[in-house]
């Protein structure tokens, strides 16, 4: 069996999955937004039918985002199993086969644990399916990554990425692990399904900082009069609301101290300077939507753009700071011929590492 | 045993409501085809006539009760009707029987989310003309909800109380608490909106063999 890093329909194939399962967390967003988690209540049948004998006459409210979404998740689910397949087969580093294999167990993980949180009836299951849902796009884009021929060349030919200064790398270290961070918030605040616990903006009940006695809770609660009712909110909530407003301040600070620094290290025509850069342009407007789904009153569409948006910046941050890591694999006669032929530079170690194109 | 009296009252609203909302119906496709030229019904957060009696306010027996009877035999029922739930506000007592049927050409599913320790959650789903789902709670627990997923609108709920000694307030904001033992009691009354912790107003009352009067009056929310 011949194995090759430069599998160019193999990467084609982990982008495919990667940008499947974004869809899918945007579907999964649907879902919350409609308050339809539970609007078909078994799994893995459909109202007792086969999951994909289901008549589409029944996809009508709630059903229609939930099952969607099964069946979608189904097919990411599918997506993930030939990809590792593909992996093991094709694939000569040993531990992108082995990441490969992990994707097909997060995937059926992340599978069932949204069947039990339909079967159980309990929402803290929600926030973990969402945090997982997370993890899982980011690892699939690394894959995608990875597998994507500058990257398989760089890391055949000489060992090594593109090393980016250790400050910068800390900086999109933090900066991805704070959008993480926000992504378990805003589950949480989704799963708890009490809709918005503040809302208003840029203020908070009219004051910087909301009143949290009980008093002030109990008056805040008179005043929520949504069609869809949503369960009384708690101190709790509104506490959690303006950590999320101030976390997403903090994501604007370092991302955007990450785009300066790269900028000014590795020059604005490098690609992981671009790349920073548009991390920074997605964050700014993941704040933007962050805004407009309280001046809103959670418009489910605005809402729903909001979790993809956050989805995205985090695989953003974490292929920047892939990029910045070392790549270790072993070299095959073939492939560092192949880059060789590609023009890639044979440096020294010691060269300058960020004259290396990420690609 | 002395002869036990009737409790009477009347809830009335102070101040006017912020206006309902319609109800997103046509969300569901079936749903909407039930209100074709019809007018689209609201959120029934206020539901007050012109001499500002309120409806739907759940009021009870909150201290004083020592006799317990056991729940009644018949059961209380719920319907889901042109995509609603009916009625919007019930009452019941621990372990008595909760009949919901589902009187709509369509499918609902039946989520009744209690957060009292005991009182069971669960999901099921009701065809058309599905004989009525049966439920039981053993705890008391005011308000517990009953939810559609499918149609996220539709919400009912129930008063559950450890005795008898509960009423809802009609149209006219008045109610009628039947056969109460005499004695000195505490009263609540507890409205969805003006009360949404569940906390409500109380009163402390005596009860003869005549019965008691016991009238309420609240502020809606500030717009």
């Amino acid at each position: 069996m011949t194995r090759s890093p430069d599998n160019p329909w193999l990467h084609r194939f982990a982008v495919l999955t990667a940008v499947s399962t974004l869809a899918l967390i945007g579907i999964g967003g649907l879902v919350t937004s409609h308050g339809a988690g539970l609007a078909v209540p078994d799994w893995p049948t459909s109202y007792g039918y086969n999951m994909f004998l289901f008549p589409p006459s029944y996809w009508v409210g709630g059903i229609l985002y939930e099952h969607t979404h099964r069946l979608f998740a189904s097919f990411v689910g599918l997506l993930t199993t030939v990809l590792a397949v593909w992996l093991w087969i094709k694939e000569p580093r040993r531990w992108l086969r082995w990441a490969g294999v992990f994707a097909f167990f997060g995937v059926v993980f992340q599978g069932v644990l949204g069947g039990l949180r339909v079967t159980l009836l309990e929402n803290s299951l929600g926030i973990v399916h969402a945090a997982i849902a997370q993890l899982f796009v980011v690892l699939v884009s690394l894959i995608a990554l990875w597998t994507s021929r500058g990257r398989a060349l760089a890391g055949a030919s000489r060992g090594e990425g593109v090393v980016v200064s250790k400050g910068l790398l800390r900086l999109m270290v933090f900066g991805t692990l704070l959008i993480f961070l926000q992504l378990i918030l805003g589950a949480t605040m989704r799963h708890q399904h009490a809709g918005l616990a503040v809302p208003d903006f840029p203020l908070a009940y009219g004051k910087l900082w909301p009143a949290m006695d009980p008093a002030s809770i109990e008056a805040y609660n008179r005043n929520r009069l949504d069609v869809f009712d949503p369960n009384p909110i708690t101190a709790f909530q509104i506490g959690l609301h303006m950590i999320h407003r101030l976390g997403a301040f903090a994501c604007l600070v370092l991302v955007g101290l990450a785009a300066w620094f790269s900028r000014a290290r590795l020059g604005s025509q490098s690609t992981q300077a671009k790349l920073c850069m548009l991390w920074f342009v997605l964050v700014v407007a993941q704040a933007g939507l962050g805004a407009a789904t309280v001046l809103s009153n959670k418009a489910a569409d605005i809402a729903t753009a909001h979790v993809v948006l956050g989805a995205a910046s985090l695989v953003m941050g974490a292929i920047l700071w892939a990029m910045g890591l070392p790549v270790a694999a072993p070299a095959t006669q073939e492939t560092e011929c192949r880059a060789r032929a590609d023009g890639i530079p044979a440096i020294s170690s010691g060269e300058p590492k960020a004259a290396l194109s990420p690609n | 045993m002395a002869t036990a009296g009737d409790i009477t009252g009347k809830i009335t609203l102070k101040g006017k409501p912020a206006p309902e909302k319609q109800l997103p119906v046509a969300n569901d496709p079936f749903c909407g085809k039930l209100f074709a030229g019809k007018p689209i019904p609201t959120t029934r957060f206020y539901v007050v006539d012109a001499n500002g009696g309120l409806a739907d306010v759940f009021v009870y027996l909150k201290e004083g009760v020592t006799s317990k009877p056991a729940p009644p035999a018949e059961p209380v029922k719920l319907d889901q009707k042109g995509c609603e739930y009916l009625p919007y506000v019930l009452g019941l007592q621990t372990k008595q029987k909760l009949l919901v049927s589902n009187s709509d050409p369509l499918l609902h599913n039946v989520h009744p989310t209690p957060t009292v320790a005991g009182n069971k959650e669960s999901n099921r789903a009701q065809a058309a003309n599905q004989a009525p789902l049966e439920y039981m709670f053993d705890n008391p627990e005011v308000f517990l909800r009953f939810k559609c997923d499918v149609h996220p609108w539709m919400f009912a709920y129930v008063g559950v109380v450890d005795h008898p000694y509960f009423a809802v307030s009609g149209k006219d904001g008045t109610y009628k608490i039947a056969n109460v033992p005499p004695g000195d009691y505490v009263i609540e009354m507890v409205h969805r909106k003006t009360h949404p912790s569940g906390k409500g107003t109380t009163q402390k009352m005596k009860v003869g063999p005549d019965g008691a009067k016991a009238d309420f009056t609240i502020e809606a929310a500030a717009q």
